[in-house]
C-alpha cells in the first residue's frame, strides 16, 4: 500500500514537470510580447524590465532558474499586478474557487446520484424521458448560457418582488454562492446523472440483487442497500477529478456573477501574456489535479474491496 | 423492477422524499446560513446603488486595477481611482478646464515653471503636502528601474530623458523644492503647455517616508497608499472589491458632497453590469452594443458623449510591402466611406465619422483645431479609386494583387470594422483582404514586426493639446509601428514641439493633418463614443476626454422623494 502510494506520487510529480515544462516553452514560443503595452517604450526601459522579470537570460537558463524556483514554491511575481506575488494570488483566490467548486459538486453529486437512479428506475417511462432530455440539455448547453439565464431569473424575480431574494453578482456572503454554484454544477450534475443510469442498470441484473430478492428483502432495502451502494462507484471515481476540473473551470461563472476566483486570473494571464501568473496557475492547477486523481485511487480501495491494493 | 410494482412504487416515494429532502433541506441551510450571516456581520458597505442618506454610491470597474502606484499606472481604470485619491499640482473641471489643484498660483515661461504650493494641502494622515513629495515621485517615474510606461511625458523637463535611459542620476532631473511650498522646474526645451501636462496621473505627489516604509509594496494594497486626493481607500479585497471615503484632510473638503464610493462589483462583462444596474446596485453603467438594445428597451434614459480616442487604419509603409506604394493607399482610401462605417455598420451612438488623425474636441487657439484647420471634404469615389488601383498597378508591375493582410484586434468592434473594409475593398477594388484577427498583446508584437500591410488602431489622448496626437507618424516616434516617414512631416512636428507661439503651432498641425492626409498615411475611421445609462438621482458625474473618467468625487445623491 505505501509503495503504491509512493509510486503513484511519483509518477505525479513526473506529470506535474512534464505540464510544467510543456507550458513554459509554449508560453515562450506563442507569438506576443508579454512587456509590450499601449505606449511604445524606450530600448533601455525594456531592458530594465526584462531584467527584472529575468527575460533577458537564454531560455534554457531562465527554464533551469524557473524550475529551482517552483522546487522552492517561488512563483515569482505577475507581470500585470506588478507588485502581486504569483502565490499570493493563488493563496487569495484558489479559496474563493474551491468554496464554489466544492458547493457545486455537492450540488452536482447529490442531483446525479438521484436523478440517475430515478431515470435508472423509470427505465424507459415518462420520468425517465424527460429527465434524460434535460440531462442533453445540461450537457450540451454551455455553463455561460446558463450562468447568464440564472443571472436573468434573479434579476426578473427581484424585480417582481421589489426586494433583492439573492443578489445578482458579487461576492462576500453564503448568498452570492447559491445560484453561482448551481450554475456552476448543472453541466457536472448532468454528467454524472448518465453515469448512475447506467450503472443503476448495470447492477439492477447483477447476481446479488436477484439474491437479495429470493432472500425476501423488501425492494427499499434491495434498492438503497445492494443497488445504490454497488452503482455509486463509478460515480466515486470521477467525483475527484470532478472537483478539480469544476474548481479550475469556474471563470465563466466567476466572470458573469463577479466573483474574484482563481479562474479569471488565470484566463487572463493567458490574454496578456502574463508568463508568471500563467505558470504558476497551470502548475498550480495540474498539481491539484493529479493530486485529486491520485487521492480518489486510494480512497476507492477503502470503498471497494475488490481493488484494495496490498 | 418492473416484477413488483407495488414495492417499486414505495421506493420510488421514499427515494422522491429523500431527494427533495436532500436537495431542499440543503437549500434551506444554505439560505439560513446566509441570512444569518446577513444579519449578524453589519454590512459596511451600503449596497443601494445611491444612497442620500448615507452619502454613498456603489459603483463597478471593468479590471481589477494593477496596482495604484500612480508613477506607474497605465490603464484606465488604476487612472479613474487614482484621480479620485490623488491630487496633482493642477486638476480639470468637468469643461476640461484647469483648475488649481494641489499649487495655488502657477507661472510658465519659456525655459522653466514655478508652482506655489497651499499650505493647507495635507496628507491623508494629516501631514502638509509639500513640494518635496513631487521632486520624490517624479524623480521616481523617470528612474529606469520603475520602468514607467509613460516616463515620456516627463520628457519636457531638464534632463528627464537621459535620467530615464540611465545615463544621468535622477538627483540631476530639473525639479527643485526651494521651500516647502515652492516647486520649481526648469525645461529640457521651451515647451507651451507643460501646465496641462501636470494634471496627469504620473504627476502625481508621492511621500518620500511613505513610500520607503512600505519596502517596496507601495500601492500593492489600500494600507500601501497615503491620499492627499477627495477620498481615502479603506478596503481593496482583489478581484472582488474596493471602498473609498471622503478624505477628512481634504484641503477642498467642503466641495466634496459624497462620504462613500464602494466599489463590490469588478467584472468586465457588460450583461452582468446590466443587470446590476437593473437590480439597483449599482450608479452608472456604461452600454455595450450588446446591452444597447437591453437598456432601450427598458426606456432608460441612454447618455453619450464622445471619448475622444480616434481609430484609424495605419499602413506599413516597409520596403517590401506594397502598401508603401501611395497610389494603392490613395486608391484604398477613395474606396472607403467612413459615414457608412459608423452609420450603417457600427451603428452606435457617440460613435462620429473620422476624418482626420486630430479629434474634433481638440483645441487650437482661439476655436476648435479642427475648425481652424478644417479637412478637406473626402467623397468616397469608387471610379478614382479604381483609377489609383491601375496606376499602382502599373508602377508595382503586378498582373493580379496578392491578398493584403488587415491586422484587427479581436473585439466585436474591430471584427465588424474589418468586415466592412475587406467588403468594401472587394466590392469596389476586386482586392482580397484577409483578416489577421489578434488579442491585443499579439497585435502589438505583430505591429511592431511590421507583419501586416494595413492594421486597425487607435490612439487615446494623454494631454490636452493636439501634440498628444500630433507626434505619433514622426518618423523616430516609436508608436509609428508602419515606420511612416516624411521629412515634411518631421519638420512640423519639431515645430509643434518647440515653439512657443499658439498660432505657429496649431499651422504645424494642420500641416501634418494635410500631410497625413496627402500621403495617405492612415485612413481615418472614426471618433469613439460612449454610451450609458445613470441612476437619475446621481447628479454631478462627470465624463471627461482627458483625465479621470467617469468621475464621482464631485457627485450628490438627489433625495429620492424630492
Amino acid at each position: 500500500m505505501w509503495l503504491y502510494t509512493l509510486k503513484r506520487l511519483v509518477q505525479g510529480l513526473i506529470t506535474v514537470w512534464f505540464i510544467a515544462s510543456a507550458t513554459f516553452f509554449v508560453m515562450h514560443f506563442v507569438p506576443g510580447d508579454p512587456l509590450s503595452d499601449t505606449r511604445a517604450t524606450s530600448e533601455q526601459i525594456r531592458k530594465n524590465l526584462e531584467i527584472r522579470y529575468g527575460l533577458d537570460k537564454p531560455l534554457a537558463e531562465q527554464y533551469v532558474i524557473y524550475l529551482k524556483n517552483i522546487v522552492t514554491g517561488d512563483l515569482g511575481i505577475s507581470f500585470t499586478q506588478q507588485n502581486r506575488e504569483v502565490n499570493d494570488i493563488i493563496r487569495e483566490h484558489f479559496p474563493v474557487s474551491a468554496t464554489l467548486g466544492v458547493l457545486a459538486v455537492v450540488f452536482a453529486a447529490l442531483g446525479g446520484i438521484l436523478w440517475g437512479a430515478l431515470t435508472a428506475l423509470f427505465r424507459n417511462r415518462m420520468p425517465d424521458v424527460v429527465i434524460m432530455f434535460l440531462v442533453v440539455l445540461g450537457v450540451s448547453v454551455p455553463s455561460f448560457v446558463f450562468a447568464a439565464l440564472g443571472q436573468l431569473t434573479l434579476v426578473t424575480l427581484n424585480d417582481w418582488f421589489g426586494v433583492s431574494i439573492l443578489p445578482v453578482a458579487g461576492w462576500g456572503s453564503v448568498r452570492h454562492l447559491l445560484i453561482p454554484s448551481l450554475v456552476l454544477g448543472l453541466g457536472t450534475m448532468a454528467f454524472l446523472t448518465r453515469l448512475m443510469r447506467s450503472s443503476m442498470l448495470e447492477v439492477t441484473s447483477a447476481d446479488y440483487v436477484r439474491t437479495a430478492k429470493a432472500k425476501g428483502l423488501s425492494a427499499t432495502q434491495i434498492f438503497v442497500r445492494h443497488q445504490l451502494r454497488n452503482a455509486i462507484l463509478p460515480v466515486i471515481t470521477v467525483l475527484g477529478p470532478a472537483i478539480a476540473t469544476i474548481t479550475t473551470g469556474g471563470f465563466v461563472v466567476e466572470l458573469v456573477f463577479a466573483i474574484p476566483g482563481l479562474g479569471r486570473f488565470f484566463v487572463q494571464s493567458v490574454q496578456q501574456l502574463d508568463y508568471t501568473v500563467i505558470m504558476g496557475t497551470t502548475v498550480f492547477y495540474g498539481g491539484f489535479l493529479v493530486f485529486m486523481v491520485i487521492a480518489v485511487d486510494l480512497v476507492y480501495g477503502f470503498i471497494d474491496p475488490r481493488v484494495r491494493v496490498r | 423492477m418492473q416484477t413488483f410494482p407495488k414495492t417499486f412504487w414505495q421506493s420510488i416515494g421514499a427515494l422522491s422524499m429523500l431527494a427533495a429532502a436532500a436537495l431542499g433541506g440543503l437549500f434551506v441551510l444554505l439560505l439560513l446560513i446566509a441570512f444569518a450571516a446577513d444579519l449578524t456581520f453589519v454590512d459596511d458597505t451600503s449596497s443601494a446603488a445611491v444612497d442620500y442618506e448615507t452619502r454613498s454610491i456603489s459603483i463597478v470597474i471593468d479590471q481589477e486595477p494593477p496596482q495604484m502606484d500612480s508613477t506607474r499606472a497605465t490603464d484606465a481604470v488604476s487612472g479613474m481611482l487614482l484621480g479620485h485619491l490623488m491630487e496633482g499640482l493642477l486638476r480639470y473641471d468637468g469643461h476640461g478646464n484647469l483648475l488649481p489643484g494641489v499649487a495655488e498660483s502657477w507661472t510658465v515661461s519659456p525655459d522653466g515653471a514655478v508652482f506655489n504650493l497651499r499650505d493647507n494641502a495635507r496628507w491623508s494622515d494629516g501631514e502638509p503636502v509639500t513640494a518635496h513629495d513631487f521632486v520624490f515621485s517624479w524623480r521616481k517615474a523617470l528612474e529606469p528601474e520603475t520602468a514607467s510606461l509613460y516616463a515620456f511625458i516627463m520628457y519636457a523637463i531638464k534632463h528627464a530623458e537621459a535620467i530615464n535611459l540611465g545615463e544621468m542620476p535622477s538627483d540631476q532631473l530639473g525639479v527643485t523644492a526651494e521651500d516647502d511650498l515652492t516647486l520649481r522646474i526648469d525645461f529640457e526645451r521651451p515647451l507651451a503647455f507643460f501646465d496641462r501636462l501636470v494634471a496627469f496621473t504620473t504627476y502625481y505627489p508621492i511621500r518620500q517616508d511613505f513610500y520607503e516604509s512600505r519596502d517596496g509594496r507601495y500601492g500593492a494594497d489600500a494600507e500601501d497608499l497615503l491620499f492627499n486626493g477627495a477620498f481615502t481607500m479603506t478596503k481593496w479585497v482583489h478581484g472582488a472589491e474596493i471602498a473609498l471615503r471622503k478624505n477628512p484632510h481634504y484641503w477642498n473638503k467642503d466641495s466634496i458632497w459624497l462620504e462613500r464610493i464602494n466599489v463590490p462589483f469588478i467584472t468586465p462583462d457588460a450583461n452582468t453590469q446590466l443587470n446590476l444596474f437593473k437590480d439597483g446596485k449599482v450608479a452608472m453603467v456604461q452600454l455595450s452594443p450588446d446591452t444597447l438594445e437591453n437598456a432601450l428597451e427598458n426606456r432608460w434614459p441612454i447618455r453619450r458623449f464622445a471619448e475622444g480616442t480616434v481609430f484609424y487604419i495605419e499602413f506599413n509603409h516597409r520596403a517590401d510591402r506594397l502598401t508603401r506604394n501611395l497610389n494603392l493607399r490613395k486608391s484604398l482610401y477613395y474606396a472607403t466611406d467612413t459615414s457608412e462605417l459608423v452609420y450603417r455598420v457600427i451603428k452606435l451612438p457617440g460613435y462620429l465619422p473620422g476624418a482626420s488623425l486630430f479629434p474634433t474636441w481638440l483645441k487650437g487657439q482661439h476655436d476648435f483645431l479642427r475648425r481652424e484647420y478644417p479637412v478637406p471634404a473626402h467623397p468616397a469615389n469608387a471610379d478614382l479609386a479604381r483609377e489609383h488601383l491601375e496606376m499602382a498597378r502599373d508602377e508595382l508591375g503586378l498582373d493580379e494583387f496578392p491578398p493584403l493582410v488587415l491586422l484587427v484586434g479581436d473585439t466585436p468592434t474591430s471584427l465588424k470594422q474589418a468586415e466592412y473594409f475587406q467588403n468594401a475593398f472587394k466590392r469596389h477594388l476586386g482586392l482580397e483582404i484577409r483578416i489577421d484577427a489578434q488579442i491585443f498583446k499579439q497585435r502589438l508584437e505583430k505591429m511592431t514586426l511590421g507583419q501586416f500591410d494595413l492594421v486597425a488602431a487607435g490612439w487615446a489622448p494623454d494631454f490636452d493639446d493636439p501634440l498628444t496626437y500630433g507626434d505619433l507618424f514622426a518618423s523616430w516616434n516609436k508608436n509609428n509601428r508602419g515606420h511612416f516617414f516624411s521629412d515634411a512631416l518631421d519638420a512640423q512636428v519639431r515645430i509643434a514641439q518647440g515653439s512657443l507661439n499658439p498660432g505657429e503651432r496649431m499651422r504645424a498641425f494642420g500641416e501634418i493633418q494635410r500631410i497625413l492626409l496627402e500621403d495617405v498615411a492612415i485612413i481615418p475611421n472614426y471618433e469613439r463614443g460612449r454610451v450609458f445609462v445613470a441612476d437619475p438621482n446621481l447628479e454631478g458625474l462627470i465624463r471627461r476626454t482627458i483625465g479621470p473618467d467617469p468621475d464621482y468625487s464631485r457627485a450628490r445623491v438627489r433625495r429620492a422623494d424630492s
